[in-house]
């Protein structure tokens, strides 16, 4: 800090002035932040309030009205919405077992062991991210019409491996990555053998990463949106596709498109909160570890 | 300048000697990763098959499917639908894209002070991001309803009334963008934040021992520092912008006319409704293209920043 040496008065209508900013900046500061929140969380908040309004109320009130349950009543047993919400937990769920099952043992090798093509590999892995779905799923959708895996869970879980894959692998292996190899020589000497050196000692470690992993690729499985509207047909119904469905209808209730909205956001929401601490190290495939 | 015959760089300690490890154990890790690569790939021979389909006139319409060669791709490039939904694509991707950036890096600056504000905003805007596209333009076109919706009653406190929102040719791009804005400023907030709370200490401490103007250390010191990251929220922004095909669909199907037929909308639409896949192919292998030249770009250029932001620590 610098001494200022001007005349009394001066500096202290300097003072007050710096003061004066310093206090405006401070309000800028937090109005902006509160116009982001608003823009984030008001739709979100708005539209909960819209499952609880009565059709009538729809068009004549924001915030007073007498809530009622009958949108919901009406959506989770008067449709099959519900089945599809169970159907949609099935296909994301078995993707990312799946993606558990083999992925984590990928993950561990691209991190551990040195050998030749290891970053292509990786690399090629990683771009699965980047190709345009519809490029992937058109001659996909022909395919599986001939070999009988449309329509199926299981043909859904294994397109979903797209989406769940590549972020399950690139996050998991920073994390393999930050283990150091001594604990695993230590485990080798102690006479461990290496599949027990992996589920008693590395397996625990990760765990905090594979939960997260986990959860958002479930979170990116859930919300897919291109997949099932060309490989699923009547059999097996999606959350994202079906809820359209609400809206697209001749007579609109839009408490029942709030419902659909509402329901299917829930469980992202309750998900992304247990992983708030790792949201950004998978968010962004392990690039940054937030 | 002669190069000096450079020494080898040692290997680390730690690292296993391949040749003297019995073949068995080599081959471990091919092993390990095999599975992933298998199921991953399985998938992936489609593409094959796309570029195959792009030379044929393959469709549900027509019984036997003949090779036309370049048939296609010759309609593609004297078709104007292709110019307008290549420019729909790039005007999307870089509307999206940058709105996004820039909002997304004044909020993160804005919330860098760490009091229980910024913790607790921090959390709330995660919120969004895990809405599905599908599902937020069901939220929003909840909120633009001109009759229910709560938008219209906000807009008519400044006397606008009956704004078109995704009705119209004008504001149907702006409506898109803002759907897409709500849901994915957050990232780039997320991302564009961790990357202030592992800025190091010692650089700006100097900065302020040397008397720098805010604006100074902002221009020659945060930026930079910050760009790297930056650079991973670009390149997955632009990726998924270039690609967008959920919330347009879910909007407006491409509509109203053909005000936002991306090339993936373009290309699902002649492909899948108009079942005309050997025509669709080379729209969206026009898109790979452009995905892939702008994330190789992007990427190199996001390794040469950070190596000069190291410099800089």
């Amino acid at each position: 800090m610098m001494a200022n040496d001007q005349s009394q008065p001066l500096a202290s209508g300097n003072l007050r002035f710096r003061q004066g900013t310093a206090a405006l900046s401070w309000i800028g500061r937090n109005l902006a932040l509160v116009c982001f929140a608003v823009f984030a969380l008001f739709p979100i908040l708005w539209m909960v309030t819209c499952t609880l309004k009565s059709d009538a109320e729809m068009y004549t009130t924001v915030f007073n009205f007498t809530p009622t349950l009958s949108n919901y009543r009406a959506v989770l047993i008067g449709t099959d919405y519900f089945k599809a919400f169970l159907q949609n937990i099935v296909v994301a769920g078995g993707a990312v077992l799946l993606t558990i099952a083999v992925g984590v043992p990928a993950a561990y090798g691209l991190a551990r062991y040195n050998f030749k093509k290891k970053e292509d590999i990786a690399f090629t892995i990683l771009s699965f991210k980047f190709a345009p779905e519809i490029l992937v799923i058109l001659p996909v959708f022909l395919i599986f019409q001939k070999i009988g895996l449309y329509d199926t869970y299981f043909g859904l879980i294994w397109v979903y491996q797209l989406i769940t894959m590549p972020l399950l692998i690139w996050v998991l292996r920073g994390y393999f990555e930050d283990i150091s190899v001594e604990i695993e020589q230590a485990a080798q000497l102690d006479g461990y053998r290496w599949y027990e050196v992996f589920w008693k000692i590395l397996l625990p470690l990760i765990k905090p990463g594979l939960v997260a992993s986990g959860l958002l690729a479930f979170i990116f499985a859930w919300n897919s949106f291109t997949f099932p509207l060309i490989l699923s047909g009547f059999k097996i119904q999606t959350i994202t596709i079906t809820s359209l469905r609400y809206i697209a209808s001749d007579s609109v209730h839009y408490g029942h498109v709030a419902v659909a909205a509402t329901v299917a956001i829930t469980p992202e929401i309750i998900a992304a909160l247990f992983i708030q601490k790792h949201l950004v190290r998978g968010l962004s495939f392990g690039a940054v570890k937030g | 300048m002669q190069s000096q015959p450079r020494p080898k760089p040692e290997k680390a300690e730690k690292q296993i000697n391949y040749n003297e490890v019995p073949a068995s154990i080599r081959r471990r890790p091919y092993y390990i990763v095999l599975p992933g690569l298998i199921i991953l790939i399985g998938i992936m021979i489609p593409f094959v098959t796309a570029i195959t389909l792009s030379l044929t006139n393959f469709s549900f319409k027509i019984p036997v499917t003949k090779f036309v060669f370049l048939k296609n791709w010759i309609n593609l490039f004297t078709n104007k639908d292709f110019y307008q939904a290549l420019g729909v694509t790039l005007r999307y991707a870089l509307f999206a894209t940058g709105t996004q950036m820039l909002l997304g890096t004044c909020a993160a600056l804005l919330l860098r002070k760490d009091n229980w504000f910024s913790r607790l905003l921090k959390v709330l805007f995660t919120f969004p991001l895990m809405v599905a596209p599908a599902i937020a333009v069901l939220v929003w076109q909840l909120m633009t309803s001109n009759t229910v919706g709560v938008l219209e009653d906000f807009l008519n406190l400044f006397g606008v009334y009956n704004f078109p929102w995704a009705a119209s040719r004008q504001t149907a791009m702006f409506t898109a963008v803002l759907i897409d804005t709500w849901v994915n400023l957050p990232f780039v907030i997320l991302l564009v934040l961790a990357g202030i709370q592992s800025l190091p200490k010692s650089p700006f401490e100097a900065a302020q021992v040397d008397g720098a103007s805010s604006w100074f250390t902002f221009k020659t010191l945060t930026l930079p520092l910050l760009k790297p990251f930056m650079y991973i929220a670009l390149l997955f922004r632009l990726m998924a912008a270039l690609q967008e095909f959920g919330i347009i669909f879910a909007l407006t199907k491409g509509g109203p006319g053909n005000t936002l037929m991306n090339l993936s909308l373009t290309g699902y639409l002649t492909g899948f409704t108009y079942q005309n896949i050997g025509k669709s192919m080379p729209y969206l292998l026009v898109l790979w293209m452009i995905v892939n030249i702008s994330a190789k770009f992007i990427v190199k250029r996001q390794r040469r920043l950070t190596l000069e932001a190291a410099g800089k620590q």
